[in-house]
């Protein structure tokens, strides 16, 4: 099922997947960076040149959907989409072991934590798209006050951060998956400890 | 495949969190009262990097700004006057100083309830030089080189219109843009000119910078 090089590998994720996540991070990382420049006042003495850091801004922002978007036309990515959707027994075991901070927890391809941060995620920037539309154009819905677009996008704004250096953490703790993100291939080995209901379904 | 089999609970997290945005944006209003009390309540300073603690923010459009203390700071008044002038800080500290409490509001939605901002009246400068009949508006520029404002000269008399040197009764810190800044007490504070350093009377308004962006040249709070 899965497409092997030689036998100690396996394919995990096509050119599609990594080239979505690969710019989404990137957007990401524009966002986020110009954000702190725009909101914390040592950043924006540094940096200064609102109007420069607002229009990157700005940019990054709308364009951060666009990757998941053209992936769409992907089966394979679709597929994935699909997997992270479904929340099968195993992942509330997983769950509940995570919480014990036990190891060795039953995963299909994504583990549970990877569902729920991928669904927070998916819901989270289109909530941020939407308040950053109505600040940046004021009259697009009137009777929306301009100051509850800004604390909606400012709290969300504090959570995503939180939630993305702890994405962040995972992968860099774990450099085997990173290889899988960058490469497309893992070890077996890896994905048999890791998501072992990926490698052999039962 | 197993995988694709259960309960689609990606589909509901994300529709959870645009209906938590959705009420976030319909509570906001109820919530930003009771988060403002709370600041307002944290001696300690805590808060600082939440949203809106530390009531204000630094807004620059260029790069880098210089600093001006008590040696080199300049107001040049000039334009449509009988007498154009340089004051030196020393010589603004020496005027009569009026101290104007109000509410700072800046149309990026933060707020600094009650700030006191001491200085001198801007009509009083205005006398000072002598303003002939043809001026009209008043064209303020500011030592980044690049921050413009205006207002009309009725405007600009008013009592709540500052050339400030104060704020909290503290010297004005170069980063609230020190040591001389506009107040403009009625208006957003876009048009409250940081690191001040000409006075022009001219024959017309002429808009400033982010007017020139689609700000409103009267930005009535």
């Amino acid at each position: 099922m899965q497409s092997t090089v030689g036998s100690d590998r396996v394919q995990r994720f096509g050119r599609v997947q990594r080239l979505v996540h690969r710019t989404t991070g990137w957007l990401m990382a524009f966002c986020a960076g110009t954000a702190a420049c725009l909101y914390f006042s040592p950043l924006a003495e540094l940096v200064g040149r609102r109007l420069l850091v607002v229009a990157v801004h700005e940019i990054s922002g709308i364009l951060l959907p666009v990757p998941l978007l053209l992936g769409l036309f992907s089966a394979e990515f679709r597929a994935d989409l699909k997997r992270l959707n479904r929340f099968a027994k195993y992942d509330g075991e997983w769950l509940r072991l995570a919480v014990k901070r036990l190891k060795s927890r039953p995963a299909g391809k994504f583990n549970a934590g990877q569902k729920l941060y991928a669904a927070w995620i998916a819901g989270a920037v289109p909530v941020m798209l939407f308040t950053g539309l109505l600040m940046w154009f004021g009259d697009l819905l009137p009777w929306i006050p301009r100051s509850s677009a800004i604390f909606v996008h400012d709290w969300l704004a504090l959570a995503i951060a939180v939630v993305v250096v702890g994405h962040i953490r995972m992968a860099y703790r774990d450099p085997l998956a990173r290889e899988g993100m960058r490469t497309g291939y893992v070890r077996l080995s890896w994905a048999r400890k890791e998501h072992p209901r990926w490698i052999d379904p039962e | 495949m197993s995988e694709n089999e259960g309960k689609p609970v990606g589909r509901r997290v994300m529709l959870s969190m645009l209906g938590l945005g959705a009420a976030g944006i319909a509570a906001a209003p109820a919530l930003q009262g009771g988060w403002q009390k709370l600041l307002d309540a944290d001696p300690v300073g805590v808060t600082e990097l939440l949203p809106n603690g530390g009531g204000f923010r630094y807004y620059s459009v260029t790069a880098s700004v210089p600093v001006k203390n008590e040696a080199n700071y300049r107001l040049t008044i000039d334009g449509l006057v009988d007498k154009p002038r340089t004051f030196t800080l020393a010589e603004l500290n020496a005027l009569p100083q009026r101290r104007v409490v109000h509410d700072v509001q800046c149309t990026d939605g933060w707020k600094v309830e009650n700030a006191a901002f001491t200085g001198v009246p801007l009509s009083t400068l205005l006398d000072a030089v002598g303003v002939q009949k043809e001026g009209t508006a008043i064209r303020f520029t500011c030592f980044d080189g690049v921050y413009t404002e205006s207002l009309t000269l009725e405007q600009a008399r008013r009592p709540d219109v500052l050339v400030a040197l104060k704020l909290q009764d503290q010297p004005l810190s170069h980063e609230r843009g020190g040591p001389v800044r506009l107040y403009i007490a009625p208006m957003y504070f876009y048009k409250s000119a940081k690191w001040l350093s000409g006075i022009t009377v001219t024959e017309r308004v002429q808009q400033g910078y982010w007017e020139d962006y689609g700000y409103a040249v009267d930005g009535w709070l």
